[in-house]
């Protein structure tokens, strides 16, 4: 495996505000990362820096090998902005055409080929197409141009349950495929789950989580027990989550090894990991200091 | 194409590969799978489920791990063992001491989603138990 993307101690100001700060990220080629965050926590700044649309501040970025916003890296790179927007006044058929003589690389057979497989007609305006159907056409613009590194900004905001489902499926097969490596930012957490072999949690600007979801899976476990020695646990093992009950307790801890007596141990999954994260800002599981563990992993 | 399709159900809290590992064991002791099935393709299973590659081709590591299944490069993953030891005999009795043991239980006032904790409880005890043994 290899990476597809990365950055070091990357930081982007606007003004006086840091949207992001020191970020070293690397991410995995033929891969799904999943960026998740609370609003305003970074993650569009990040998916615009690594398109080239916006210069960072601080730190460099690599995408594919090349520096980002290079003349290179904007011929491997695809981007699909927030709510996947198309021309609501223009036909399927002229998207393709415009698409075409814009892009150096252009796959028509691919791009025909998979609007027929999701029934969307090529005489139709953009506009008159269903929320799912031009979240289509945004993704097959994207992938007709031959990506290397597709980047994705909550594209899943406008589908019913059926769209997602099928722009999610083929998204991954794209993935597994095409060998495309994909950053995919969202709310959805279960969704994020199923797709994503790769996590980023992104906090006010800085990086919360990052690791391959598999390793952040098995480094985590949910324990249950008695309610009275919780809290001694909960400091001892750096809980990064308690729910507690006045009998029984919920501690989601780091590499607990075996459950401590009168507990049960049990494997989490990566929604709830996010949403322990996302409610206590101050908890971090991040690659050792120097190098990535992602570096390793992916090597 | 496969004679079996997975499916996710989001209730059982098992990972999503370790939910394919047991569909195909159960296919296969049930009699819907047996041995020369091709599984289903990988492609497939990501874009009906909407699951990523890697959590496909974990699940079918492991059923290879367990001799059950083998990949064949460029053709697929194929079936390459026969229904677990248990013939159907063997199976035919433990499901009727299984049966017997519901019957107890429900004599003992028990309801079935009591029941159903309690036999999770147990399997979890087992498992303990027998991963202690080899440990």
């Amino acid at each position: 495996m290899n990476t597809a993307a990365a950055t070091t101690a990357l930081g982007k100001r606007y003004g006086r505000t840091w949207a992001l700060r020191d970020c070293s990220l690397s991410f995995p080629a033929g891969r799904v990362t999943a960026l998740v965050g609370p609003n305003g926590a970074g993650k569009t700044t990040l998916l615009t820096i690594l398109a080239g649309l916006s210069a960072p501040t601080t730190g460099t970025v690599s995408v594919l090998g090349v520096p980002a916003g290079s003349p290179r890296s904007r011929l491997s790179v695809a981007f699909v902005a927030q709510d996947t927007p198309v021309y609501t006044d223009l036909r399927v058929r002229d998207h393709l055409r415009v698409a075409r003589d814009l892009n150096h690389q252009w796959d028509q057979r691919l791009a025909e080929e998979r609007l027929a497989g999701f029934g969307i007609p090529p005489g139709r305006k953009a506009g008159k197409l269903s929320g799912g159907q031009q979240a289509q056409l945004a993704l097959t613009l994207a992938l007709a141009r031959r990506p290397g590194l597709l980047l994705l900004d909550e594209p899943l905001a406008r589908l019913d349950p059926v769209a997602r489902h099928d722009f999610l499926g083929s998204l991954v097969t794209a993935c597994y495929e095409e060998g495309i490596s994909v950053v995919f930012s969202s709310h959805v957490l279960p969704e994020m789950e199923r797709i994503a072999s790769y996590l980023i949690v992104l906090s006010d600007g800085s990086i919360q989580v990052a690791g391959p979801c598999d390793d952040l899976l098995a480094g985590h476990r949910m324990l249950t027990g008695p309610a009275g020695r919780a809290g001694e646990l909960a400091q001892r093992l750096g809980a990064i989550s308690v729910q507690d009950g006045t009998r029984q307790s919920h501690l989601l801890v780091r590499e607990a090894g075996d459950p401590p007596p009168g507990f049960q141990s049990r494997e989490v999954t990566l929604e709830e990991l996010i949403l322990a994260y996302l409610r206590d800002q101050t908890a971090t599981a991040l690659p050792g200091p120097g190098t990535l563990r992602a570096e390793a992993v992916i090597s | 194409m496969s004679p079996i399709v997975f499916y996710l159900d989001p209730g059982s809290g098992a990972p999503t590969y370790r939910q394919l590992v047991q569909q195909a064991e159960r296919a296969l002791l049930l009699g819907y799978l047996r041995r020369g099935d091709q599984l289903p393709r990988v492609k497939d299973v990501t874009s009906s489920l909407a699951i990523n590659a890697d959590t496909v081709l974990k699940a079918y590591r492991e059923l290879e791990h367990k001799g059950i299944a083998e990949g064949r490069p460029g053709l697929g993953t194929f079936i390459v063992a026969d229904p677990p030891v248990p013939g159907p005999r063997e199976l035919a009795g433990l499901r009727r001491s299984l049966g017997r043991w519901l019957r107890d239980a429900g004599a003992a006032g028990l309801d079935e989603r009591t029941m159903a904790a309690l036999f999770e409880m147990s399997l979890h005890d087992f498992h303990a138990a027998t991963a202690g043994a080899v440990a």
